[in-house]
């Protein structure tokens, strides 16, 4: 259509730095050795995206270049103090992860397949819930809060040993339902501004909404570190700020369907690398 | 121009039939016009183009910026590319169409991401603005009556020089 040409060739006028900085070449390697795949194909399920891309390709030279070495990276801060309360015992059995698991690098793979379905509970699980149920059941300690510092230091944790690992995570058999009940949120405009996951993350990503730049709103960074609060956000956070500014009533965190939305956010990232802890702004 | 605003108007008809625009209920009563224009004056005082200009780069208002280019409003920064650059919007559309654009976009394009600027109903999960508490249907619309007329004033001056 001629309106559309009109209307590209105008918006390609105005290139603003945020689309200078996204250099489509970057490659994402890790101390100089985990090699991250940040664009592929998108999986079969997915309709709306030809290409899924990391949300690392849609940040700017300079955001991308901390995550690209620990030292500089400042979520890794948070992963030693995980690190050290993984040896730590808590609650009245006495005992500390490592009594269990031995060490972190034990849980190698877990974060590319999460969230998945637990049989015994019979419900999918989080790395957050699985966590929990360590810690209340086995450990005998109080469960930690699901966005709390310690929470998000240890889901940082599990991420890390797992990044470069290929994000492959179940969407038939038990967990179908919940999987669907996630598609239904993603495509819901919520709010007086009625806004979708998709309204921005699949039709309009790539494009400067004021001052930010859209990504794909894809999770295999998480939890990343964000600059702007200089701290990890857990992915349901990330869902609770992006409902609210639809100016919207978001679902609690932890919630089952922020569970379910966290399913199928994950599945539509099928292909990419684990990246978590990453570096946003 | 003007070929162009007709053959977009004949896009909106095909659209129109297939993703029929959600109920919802206005501040006041609403009469859209055939391609989701709205010729009546939501209020009797004329618009003030120089207030719509404010409202279109204030965050708390319009924030149309957020979405869209306007070179009469560079002062402001952030302008957005989601929508299209509204240079020349008033050799596009006449008051009618952009008053209708305003009060409810759905109405002239079926499915958009542009939010209805007057509508009060028919909403998912609402929030009193973003403070993530519920808010009761009928909301108080994203602008007022007169709001609308002055950014409606505002977009009326934009015209490509010739
Ligand atoms: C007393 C033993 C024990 C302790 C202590 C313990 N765990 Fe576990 N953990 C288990 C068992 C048993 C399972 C279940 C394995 C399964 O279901 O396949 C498990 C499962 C897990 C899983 C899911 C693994 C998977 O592959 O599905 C995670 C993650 C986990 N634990 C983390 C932790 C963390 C973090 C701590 C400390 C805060 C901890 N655990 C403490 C025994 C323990
Ligand atoms: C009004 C537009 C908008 C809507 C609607 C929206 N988001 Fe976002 N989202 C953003 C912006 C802006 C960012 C920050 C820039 C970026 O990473 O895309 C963001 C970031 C994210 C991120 C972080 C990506 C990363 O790599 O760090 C995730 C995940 C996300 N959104 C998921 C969602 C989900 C799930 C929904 C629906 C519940 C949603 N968003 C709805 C605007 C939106
Ligand atoms: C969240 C994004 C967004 C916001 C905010 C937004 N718009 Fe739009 N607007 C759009 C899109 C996208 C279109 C094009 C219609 C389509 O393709 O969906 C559009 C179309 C228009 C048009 C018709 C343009 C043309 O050339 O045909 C006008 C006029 C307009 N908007 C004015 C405004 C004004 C004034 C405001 C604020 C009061 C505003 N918009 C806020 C996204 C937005």
């Amino acid at each position: 259509m001629k309106f559309n040409t009109m209307t590209a060739a105008a918006a390609l006028a105005l290139v603003t730095p945020a689309m200078l900085a996204a250099n489509p070449d970057a490659k994402l390697v890790v101390n100089g050795q985990i090699e991250m795949t940040t664009e592929t194909e998108a999986p079969e399920h997915l309709d709306g995206l030809r290409t899924i891309r990391s949300g690392w390709t849609f940040r700017t030279e300079e955001t991308q270049s901390l995550q690209m070495d620990d030292f500089d990276n400042p979520a890794m801060i948070y992963v030693d103090e995980a690190r050290d309360a993984w040896y730590a015992k808590d609650g009245a059995a006495d005992q500390s992860c490592a009594s269990c698991h031995e060490d972190p690098e034990s849980l190698e793979g877990l974060r590319a397949e999460l969230p998945k379905w637990n049989e015994e509970a019979g419900k999918v699980y989080t790395a957050e819930m699985y966590v929990n149920e360590c810690r209340t059941e086995r450990m005998e300690a109080e469960p930690w809060g699901w966005d709390s510092q310690e929470m998000k230091n240890m889901t940082a944790l599990i991420s890390s040993v797992s990044r470069g690992m290929t994000v492959d995570v179940q969407i038939d058999g038990p967990v179908r339902e919940t999987w669907e009940r996630g598609k239904e949120i993603y495509y819901t405009r919520y709010g007086q501004l009625e806004l979708a996951c998709a309204t921005c993350h699949e039709e309009n990503y790539d494009m400067n909404i004021r001052a930010d730049h859209l990504s794909q709103g894809h999770i295999n960074g998480f939890p990343t570190y964000r600059l702007k609060q200089a701290n990890l956000v857990s992915m349901h956070n990330r869902f609770n700020g992006c409902i609210r500014d639809t100016r919207g009533v978001p679902y609690e965190i932890g919630s089952e369907d922020f569970v379910a939305l966290e399913l199928y956010v994950a599945s539509r990232g099928n292909g990419l690398s684990v990246e978590g802890p990453a570096v946003r702004n | 121009m003007k070929q162009t605003a007709t053959i977009l108007a004949s896009c909106v008809i095909a659209l129109a039939g297939a993703a029929q625009a959600d109920e919802g209920a206005y501040a006041q009563e609403i009469s859209f016009g055939e391609y989701g224009g709205v010729a009546e004056p939501l209020t009797d005082t004329p618009g003030d183009p120089e207030r719509g200009a404010e409202i279109m780069v204030t965050k708390s208002e319009g924030n149309c910026i957020s979405c869209h280019m306007v070179s009469a409003l560079d002062f402001a920064p952030f302008h957005g590319e989601v929508g299209p650059p509204l240079d020349g919007v008033a050799d596009r559309w006449d008051e009618a169409q952009l008053r209708g654009l305003l009060v409810d976009a759905k109405q002239t394009y079926p499915g958009t991401i542009m939010p209805a600027y007057f509508k009060t109903s028919g909403y998912v999960r609402p929030g009193q603005a973003f403070t993530k508490k519920p808010a009761e249907e009928p909301l108080p619309p994203l602008l007022s009556a007169q709001d609308i007329e002055d950014v409606v004033a505002f977009l009326s001056t934009l015209h490509w020089e010739d």
